[in-house]
């Protein structure tokens, strides 16, 4: 019962409520860091630990905490875990660690957790809020990875290189389609660009869809 | 007798978009002969190539919004936006840059906003800055201008061609053994290096106040900048504004500190000044519309052209400075609106 309630809450935070497309929560470090595929996955992984568990803990006092000063206390949460999450990148995967550098800890700031702790867990059931942060979680670390892929293969001509950042092992090429790419797209300018391009892809992807769905039941 | 009566208004205009496109292009017409004499023919491949793909990314936008592609393309307006890319790109650019500063001009800066009369930005100078950060060296290749250097060589027109359609140069020659610092380049890296502006002034490369060439395209830039003011087909606020949002601060800078600061005179013949006073501030479209805004917008332009070379990490700024003021212009008319006659204003106690 609750399950199938679960995998829908999910696939909307994967879709139609993402916090990348559509909430465009989370912007910063999502422009920031997608300067190739492995950035985004890291980030994306590290951010979606600390939703899922904070939505978690905060659902689970969610009880005693004094209303007026509920935020700070999210806050406070957010902090020690993504204390956790940087004491563990650091030791796991220093050299990610470097490449991500102040937006590790900066992840503390990203409003799609704040967002998710006010709006779902602090008024949610524990499991509810950790499936909530999770496919939160995994919707921003999805665009963040698709962007990062964009930004990669247009501006340096790679696919997944530099993997060993994240899973050891001799440095990688990746998959080398060019050899040089355009610079604008791994400079600031190219995130913007690629988060724009995303977005209308989105956009777009839902009103055929809305359209065939029109024609489909024949209404109007 | 019965007069025929006509609803004002009685004089109409006979200035059109084609027309005000045409006479802009016809203005330019100098400037590119002056390009050609000084740079070689590699201008003209760039202009030929920069047409190609306005002309064609346009009439593919065209078809793609469910429009007749004619009714943009009969307006010129794609082929003042690649006559200017011509006249931003060095003389030898390989076809793919050209190709992609149009074509980004033409589809994101120009028809993803709503095609002409509602694109924010300037789709030349967009299509140019993309390059510009996207393939730095690649926009580094300009030829020593004509009576230059005496160790320089020079390319024939069939030795441009294949630079302009394969990248490559004949065998036997460097990057280095045809092109040249463009002046505003070595004057940065000089000044970096502790010389005097006195010292980097001596160069080859340089003119009697500008650089070698730049300095006379400048000329006939100007002149055709003019004409169209004249002509009224450009108004006078903007290339003044320009100008002296650029020279004030380039003199008082100049007077306070000579050895570190080149003149008025050199800011003025080298780079883009001259054609974006003229010719890319001016575009319609992009810039300010009322009469103080158009000050205002010309102004901070060249202040930016100037703060670009003077603190910058690129030699000059003038695309920068236009896209920047582009996006101030909503500002800068909400701002400046006139006052309509009989409305608001001083009070009349």
């Amino acid at each position: 019962m609750t399950e199938g309630r679960h995998l829908q809450g999910i696939a909307t935070a994967l879709w139609r409520d993402n916090p990348g497309l559509v909430q465009l929560l989370g912007l910063c470090p999502l422009l920031a860091v997608t300067g190739s595929f492995v950035n985004g996955l890291g980030l994306g992984i590290a951010t979606l630990a600390v939703l899922t568990v904070s939505n978690g803990l905060v659902s689970a006092t969610r009880r005693f905490l004094q209303k007026e000063i509920r935020i700070p206390i999210f806050v406070l949460i957010i902090a020690s875990l993504v204390t956790c999450v940087e004491l563990l990148f650091e030791a796991f995967f220093p050299a990610l660690d470097r490449a991500l550098g102040i937006f590790i800890p900066l992840i503390v700031t990203n409003c799609a957790i704040v967002a998710r702790a006010e709006v779902f867990a602090s008024r949610n059931p524990v499991v509810s809020s950790i499936v909530d942060g999770f496919g939160m979680g995994l919707g921003f670390l999805l665009v963040l990875v698709t962007i990062g892929l964009m930004r990669e293969l247009v501006g340096q001509g790679t696919v997944f290189a530099d993997m060993h950042l994240l899973f050891g092992g001799e440095p990688v090429n990746g998959l080398v389609v060019a050899d040089a790419g355009w610079l604008i797209a791994i400079l600031p300018p190219g995130a913007f660009f690629a988060l724009a391009v995303a977005i209308a892809a989105k956009n777009a992807m839902d009103r055929r869809r809305s359209v065939r769905l029109r024609e489909r039941t024949g209404l109007r | 007798m019965q007069f025929e009566r006509l609803n004002a208004p009685h004089v109409r205009s006979t200035a059109s978009v084609p027309r005000i496109m045409l006479q802009v292009l016809l203005a330019l017409v100098p400037a590119a002969i002056a390009h050609v004499w000084y740079f070689g023919p590699g201008f003209l491949f760039n202009l030929i190539i920069a047409t190609g793909f306005c002309v064609a990314s346009e009439s593919a936008m065209m078809a793609a919004r469910g429009r007749p592609p004619e009714d943009a393309l009969s307006d010129y307006s794609a082929i003042v936006t690649a006559a200017l890319i011509a006249f931003a790109l060095p003389s030898l650019t390989p076809w793919w840059v050209t190709a992609i500063a149009s074509t980004f001009g033409i589809v994101v800066a120009k028809h993803l906003y709503g095609g002409i009369g509602f694109n924010v930005f300037n789709p030349a100078m967009a299509g140019y800055v993309v390059v510009l950060v996207a393939f730095p060296a690649d926009l580094n290749l300009w030829v020593a201008p004509r009576m230059g250097d005496t160790d320089y060589t020079t390319l024939s027109l069939v030795e441009t061609l294949t630079f302009t359609l394969t990248g490559g140069l004949p065998d036997a020659l460097t990057y280095d053994a045809v092109s040249r610092a463009t002046p505003l380049d070595l004057m940065k890296s000089g000044l970096n290096q502790m010389q005097t502006v006195e010292e980097i002034r001596a160069l080859p490369t340089m003119g009697d106040f500008g650089g070698r060439g730049w300095e006379w395209i400048g000329n006939f830039l100007a002149l055709g900048g003019i004409w169209l003011m004249i002509k009224r087909v450009i108004r006078w606020q903007i290339p003044l504004g320009v100008l002296a949002g650029l020279l004030v601060p380039a003199t008082i800078a100049f007077m306070i500190d000579p050895g570190s600061n080149p003149g008025p005179g050199y800011h003025l013949f080298s780079g883009a000044t001259i054609l974006c006073a003229f010719f890319v501030a001016t575009d319609p479209v992009s810039a300010a519309t009322s009469t103080r805004g158009r000050i205002v917008y010309g102004i901070g332009i060249g202040f930016l052209i100037y703060a670009i070379r003077k603190w910058g990490a690129y030699a000059d700024g003038a695309a920068f400075g236009v896209l920047l003021m582009n996006m101030a212009v909503p500002a800068i008319d909400a701002i400046t609106r006139p006052r309509i006659v009989g409305h608001g204003g001083a009070s009349r106690e």
